[in-house]
């Protein structure tokens, strides 16, 4: 505390580029930037560091990985192999992890931060969408997360591909299945991704350059610009007491966030590494080199791909054919629609509340799930169906692990895939309002202190205290739903936003969002009242 | 409500007078307050956050915290140096890691170290920032991000003062024509991807079973023979008797007529399996009566679905099953789908016999594999 | 020792090893050969006699379903409870008893493989401490050799079929890895999987893993051979001997071989990965992000 000046060595530095940059006053103001604490918040983190062990490990790999199809005859140490013909890829992926110290460990690392990789960006995108942190300003980094993830998904399906082992070489003729299936141009798309037929000699190469250079160089500008706009906008925080949509607390940047930051990057190299050295991944030695004539049960791809796996599994046979064209629902249907739904209704999500709800205020407070019961529900049903696809996608695993007939599993997943969602909306809607109506409880009506009051009468009663203040401000983050505009004013003018078909419709949305809202407020004394009004929407519906 | 209820409870309980509810109320307690004195239902947030500017942390106790992270990054330290030490000094050994079982070793120690390593950097770390970091909260404001009505009006004034100034907006002509002169060179890379593969033409209709009949019967053969995948040895009907059988087959001499880079193209889409289904059992479809021998059938390999090979045949049920996406066809009955995605039976190869040899007569009728715009 | 270097440096020590060695050659050979002279001469009657303990065996534990001659059983509706063993050979009832699927308990999707049932149960434990018990348990052990190998005969002389392999045509030490691999990922690997783990099939059936030890190499061959249940037949003019052979040596290196990377998670590929990155991955680093923002412990001065 006594000495405030930097040591030398620093203030030389800093003074030297100062100089040049006039870059100090970028410190100077960013230095004790606020990071609001949760531990939701560190979920995308886990990506960002992933993402640099996937570089990292990427690179070491790329110094001995042949992106070749040339056939080779293996001789090297892996005995099973030996006299085999492969191509170099598949030789040279067995030379990374059988002859090459370290490399069998890099090669799980990477993999395992792969899956990492995806996993917390998709968790990390739960958080986001069930706090509302979507919100206005924030919708760019929504979006971009989005497509961040898909451009993963990309990413992920060439780098499983590159080995060119017997599983790889399966997802990439389920790939050029579904290219073929596009009409019109699907089968230019196929003869150019590939080079002439399946397999080829040209697609190792080419999606080796796409997997190292293209789409990694992509992701990491979409990463510099997620990264930027957060610290520019900075971080949503949680309705807790102290935050509120005009300041912010936290930890400053430097020492603390930075610490914990860098704690974070370590425990996810940590992790990823204690993955890689006891886990097996991939172990392509096992699946074989690529052989067309060859499948193994169980052929399944990452976890990420699965929900196109499943949706595969349990389409129906449809398809059409007229005036000498085919069309190929049973394949084009479960490649596009699901993740359609699910991606392209996410992208479109934050403009639509907003439209419905006529919010085009900035939100810097994340709401509890259960205060807007509607997202929530809508976001557990798109879980429940993304997460009933996926299962879909390991039915073979499910059908023999628990002794059922296989083709039964596909019939439970055909109809849950559709009931399911509307179930958990149902549910996840009432589980919301149960909360709201506790929460309502509490501040009308105070804690269960668990004391048991007798009258004098002889009745017994329990005796409710108020909340804690902390608790308090929690509860009274909810934003209760304001009276709506009338349709029309006094003057039988329609309001503007309730005008035609489309104000209509918007007008009906907005109050399936908000009329069975739970007003959480305080009243003073007259407690009782708002746990009546509670009971009676109660009732209502 | 009796007195019974009251008297059993009270004799179990401490009875109380609650001295804070005044006189008005006389209420008594009755059974024993809960222990929950915070009132708290959801254990929230900062009640342990340090108080006040300047506090001070526990002496002792920070000396304490500061031994255990000293400790955990001379662990770390430690395991890093092994890392090294056992790659330098142990895993070249015997002309360094080749093989299972020194992969496995070398995964162990060297995976097993750097997790150490890291992780007990990162222990280090989080109790150094959790026990010896005094930094309290901070409050800051967050600003608007939008810019003021003064400044967006000055950037639109300027805005427009600049098109004007350069005339694109006074000269349609040059406005135009530089759009035009645009279009064709934003075309021009796309057009640069033509080579990046061949036009599909008719190569998805045909496989190398024609190619292969063709040059058989120019030999003066009936058909080309059917080999064995892997073995690339003919089969005859009496190698292939036992009914139940099955085994992936390819046409005779794929591996000399076709140079090495195209084979496994060609395999891809001429892989077959060759079925021995009962003869009593086995309907053949109409216009392929002659198809078969004896039970004896042919299907291409390649599902119709999205390509993989078809291969789970069941001899019970007569099911073959694709294992991707479980599309599931009917052996005995010109492979017809039964369940599951797949739109279109997989394609039949029509069989012969010639000097005892299983024969393919011509090539697939249709095209084989996935479904395609053009496929008809 | 001195003495015996002595004698070893005689002229005639040479010749008098030779011919002790030649003595004791004599006398092995004298000791074994009375006794398969003895066997050749009886062995007409031993077969007779061991064909007729397979046929009680066959009375006692199969009849029941296969019919008092083997010729197989049908319900009220015609429909077949159990098939003929006419011509089946001795390597199909050599799989089915010696896996325990044969006796079947009860017709389900499919029969499981179990426990033999005693007399046949050659795979019981011998290597015990007592020496009694040991000797018991090798006996029981010798004993359900043989009643296997009679009920077999009993079985092939019914009306032929394939027989059981050789030893030497198993052992997986001579097999051709590489070809086997190729063979098992083109024929066997769509049910049974890369590794032998088993996969489902239609109906609630399913592939049985190999990658248990209790899966002999005798085992795999008869199922190859005679395609027990859903599994299709590769006869010996299909894949030969040597083919088979080849696939038994892959299927038998590949469950010996020692995961490199750490745990195997199974060996049934992405699925399992995918469940170990959510559940350990993601679950440790939630942990550790929830360790690094949790409230700071309370150990300020009491000022």
């Amino acid at each position: 505390m006594s000495d405030t000046t930097a040591p030398k060595a620093i203030e030389g530095t800093l003074g030297f580029i100062d100089e040049r940059l006039g870059s100090t006053t970028f410190f100077r103001r960013n230095v004790k930037k606020v990071f609001p604490d949760h531990w939701s918040f560190m979920l995308g983190e886990i990506a960002l560091y992933s993402f640099v062990i996937l570089l990292l490990t990427g690179t070491f790999l790329t110094l001995w990985f042949q992106p070749s199809m040339k056939e080779v005859v293996y001789d090297g140490s892996y005995t099973k192999l030996q006299g085999v013909k492969m191509s170099e890829a598949y030789a040279s992926t067995l030379h990374i992890s059988f002859d090459v110290r370290g490399g069998l460990l890099m090669r799980q690392i990477h993999h395992w931060a792969a899956i990492l990789f995806m996993a917390s960006i998709l968790a990390h995108m739960l958080r986001v969408f069930f706090t509302g942190a979507y919100r206005k300003p924030r919708e760019l980094n929504w979006l971009i997360g989005i497509n961040m993830f898909m451009i993963g998904m990309l990413e992920g399906l060439f780098g499983y591909s590159l080995p060119d082992d017997l599983l790889s070489g399966t997802g990439l003729r389920i790939t050029q299945g579904v290219l073929e299936s596009i009409p019109l141009v699907g089968t230019y798309g196929y003869m150019f991704l590939f080079g002439g037929e399946f397999p080829g000699q040209d697609i190792i190469p080419r999606l080796y350059v796409l997997h190292i250079l293209l789409i990694p160089g992509l992701i990491l500008g979409l990463v510099t610009a997620h990264m930027m706009i957060m610290w520019h906008q900075k971080h949503t925080a949680m309705p807790v007491k102290n935050q509120s949509e005009k300041q912010v607390y936290g930890y400053p940047f430097y020492p603390v966030f930075m610490a914990k930051t860098g704690a974070y990057f370590l425990f996810t190299f940590g992790v990823t590494a204690l993955l890689g050295a006891f886990a097996q991944i991939n172990p392509i030695w096992l699946f074989g080199p690529y052989d067309p004539g060859a499948i193994s049960s169980g052929s399944q791809p990452d976890w990420y791909m699965g929900v196109l796996e499943g949706a595969l599994r349990i389409m129906p046979g449809w398809e059409i054919s007229a005036w000498g064209h085919t069309v190929s629902f049973n394949v084009l249907i479960p490649a596009t629609l699901p993740l359609g739904i699910v991606f392209g209704g996410a992208m479109a999500w934050p403009f639509i509340e907003a439209w419905i709800t006529g919010d085009k205020r900035q939100h810097h407070v994340n709401t509890r799930p259960r205060n807007a019961p509607v997202r929530t529900a809508t976001g557990i049903a798109a879980v429940t169906f993304y997460g009933l696809l996926w299962l879909a996608g390991a039915n073979d695993v499910l059908a023999e692990r628990f002794h059922v007939s296989l083709f039964a599993t596909t019939w439970f997943f055909r109809v849950t895939v559709i009931l399911g969602p509307i179930v958990a909306f149902i549910i996840t809607k009432r589980i919301c309002l149960g909360l709201q109506r506790r929460d309502a409880d509490v501040i009308g009506h105070g804690v269960e202190s668990g004391v048991i009051m007798m009258s004098p009468e002889g009745g017994f009663s329990e005796r409710h205290e108020a909340p804690r203040e902390e608790e308090k401000i929690v509860l009274l983050s909810k934003e209760n739903a304001r009276p709506e505009a009338p349709a029309r004013d006094a003057r039988g003018v329609p309001a503007p936003g309730a005008k035609g078909p489309i104000g209509h419709l918007r007008s009906r949305l907005s109050r399936a969002w908000t009329f069975d809202d739970i007003p959480v407020e305080e009243h003073g004394h007259g407690e009782h009242e708002a746990i009546e009004s509670g009971s009676d929407s109660q009732v209502k519906h | 409500m009796s007195d019974d209820n009251k008297d059993t409870a009270g004799g179990q309980e401490p009875r109380e007078e609650d001295a804070r509810e005044g006189g008005a109320r006389r209420e008594r307690i009755v059974g024993t307050p809960s222990p929950a004195k915070e009132k708290a239902l959801l254990a929230e947030d900062d009640i342990s956050a340090p108080a006040g500017v300047g506090e001070q942390l526990d002496e002792a106790s920070m000396k304490r915290a500061e031994r255990v992270v000293a400790t955990l990054f001379l662990v770390a330290f430690a395991s890093s140096v092994t890392f090294i030490a056992y790659f330098i000094g142990w895993s070249g050994r015997d002309g360094g890691m080749h093989g299972v079982l020194r992969a496995r070793e070398s995964n162990f120690w060297l995976g097993g170290t750097m997790a150490l390593s890291f992780l007990a950097l990162a222990a280090g770390v989080t109790i150094w920032v959790r026990r010896l970091m005094t930094s309290k909260p901070i409050v800051q404001e967050r600003h608007e991000l939008v810019s003021d009505e003064e400044s967006r009006a000055a950037f639109a004034r300027d805005f427009m003062e600049g098109a004007e100034d350069s005339g694109i907006t006074k000269r349609p002509l040059l406005r135009r024509t530089l759009l035009l002169a645009a279009a064709p060179l934003g075309l021009a890379p796309l057009v640069l991807l033509r080579d990046l593969g061949p036009l599909p033409e008719k190569r998805l209709r045909h496989t190398y079973w024609g190619e292969a009949v063709r040059r058989a019967q120019q030999e003066g053969k009936k058909g080309v023979r059917l080999v064995v995948d892997g073995t690339h040895r003919p089969l005859r009907v009496s190698d292939f008797a036992t009914p139940g059988s099955m085994i992936t087959v390819l046409p005779e001499g794929v591996e000399e007529h076709v140079p090495e880079d195209e084979v496994l193209t060609q395999n891809a889409k001429a892989v077959t399996i060759l079925i021995n289904v009962p003869a009593d059992q086995f309907k053949p479809a109409k216009g392929r009566e002659n198809w078969h021998v004896n039970g004896i059938v042919a299907y291409s390999k390649v599902c119709t679905h999205v390509g993989c090979p078809a291969a789970l045949y069941e001899q019970t049920t007569h099911h073959i099953l694709c294992p991707c996406h479980q599309s599931t066809f009917d052996a005995t009955d010109a492979a017809k789908v039964i369940f599951g995605p797949a739109a279109r039976p997989l394609p039949q190869l029509p069989l012969s016999v010639e000097d005892g040899y299983i024969i393919a007569t011509s090539d697939y009728h249709e095209p084989v594999g996935p479904s395609f715009w053009e496929r008809g | 020792m001195k003495r015996i270097t002595a004698w070893r440096r005689r002229p005639w020590a040479g010749y008098a090893v030779v011919l002790a060695a030649l003595a004791a050659i004599g006398v092995i050979y004298a000791g074994f050969s009375p006794q398969s002279d003895r066997a050749e001469a009886t062995s007409s009657a031993q077969a007779a006699q061991d064909l007729k303990n397979g046929q009680q065996l066959f009375n006692k534990n199969c009849a029941s379903c296969h019919g008092q001659n083997a010729e197989g059983t049908k319900d009220a509706d015609g429909k077949p409870i159990a098939p003929s063993l006419i011509g089946v050979g001795a390597a199909s009832v050599d799989f089915q008893v010696s896996t325990g699927r044969m006796p079947a308990a009860n017709p389900g999707a499919q029969i499981p493989r179990k426990e033999p049932i005693p007399p046949f149960d050659t795979s019981i434990k011998t290597d015990y401490e007592e020496h009694e018990e040991r000797e018991a348990a090798e006996k029981q052990k010798a004993r359900a050799e043989k009643n296997l190998r009679d009920l077999n005969a009993f079985i092939q002389s019914l009306g032929g079929g394939p027989e059981v392999p050789p030893a030497s045509a198993v052992d997986p030490e001579k097999g051709d890895v590489a070809l086997g691999g190729k063979l098992f990922r083109t024929n066997c690997a769509q049910c049974h999987s890369f590794t032998g783990q088993g996969g489902a099939l239609t109906g609630g059936k399913y592939a049985p893993p190999l990658s248990g030890d209790d899966v002999t190499p005798t085992q795999m061959y008869e199922a190859m051979l005679t395609g027990p249940q859903a599994m299709p037949v590769f006869n010996d003019t299909t894949l030969t001997p040597k083919e088979k052979q080849a696939i038994i040596a892959y299927l038998v290196q590949t469950r010996e071989e020692p995961n490199p990377g750490g745990n195997g998670l199974g060996r049934i590929g992405p699925v399992s990965e995918g469940l170990a990155g959510w559940l350990i991955g993601i679950g440790l680093l939630v942990l550790a992000a929830m360790w690094i923002t949790a409230k700071k412990p309370k150990k300020l001065k009491k000022s």
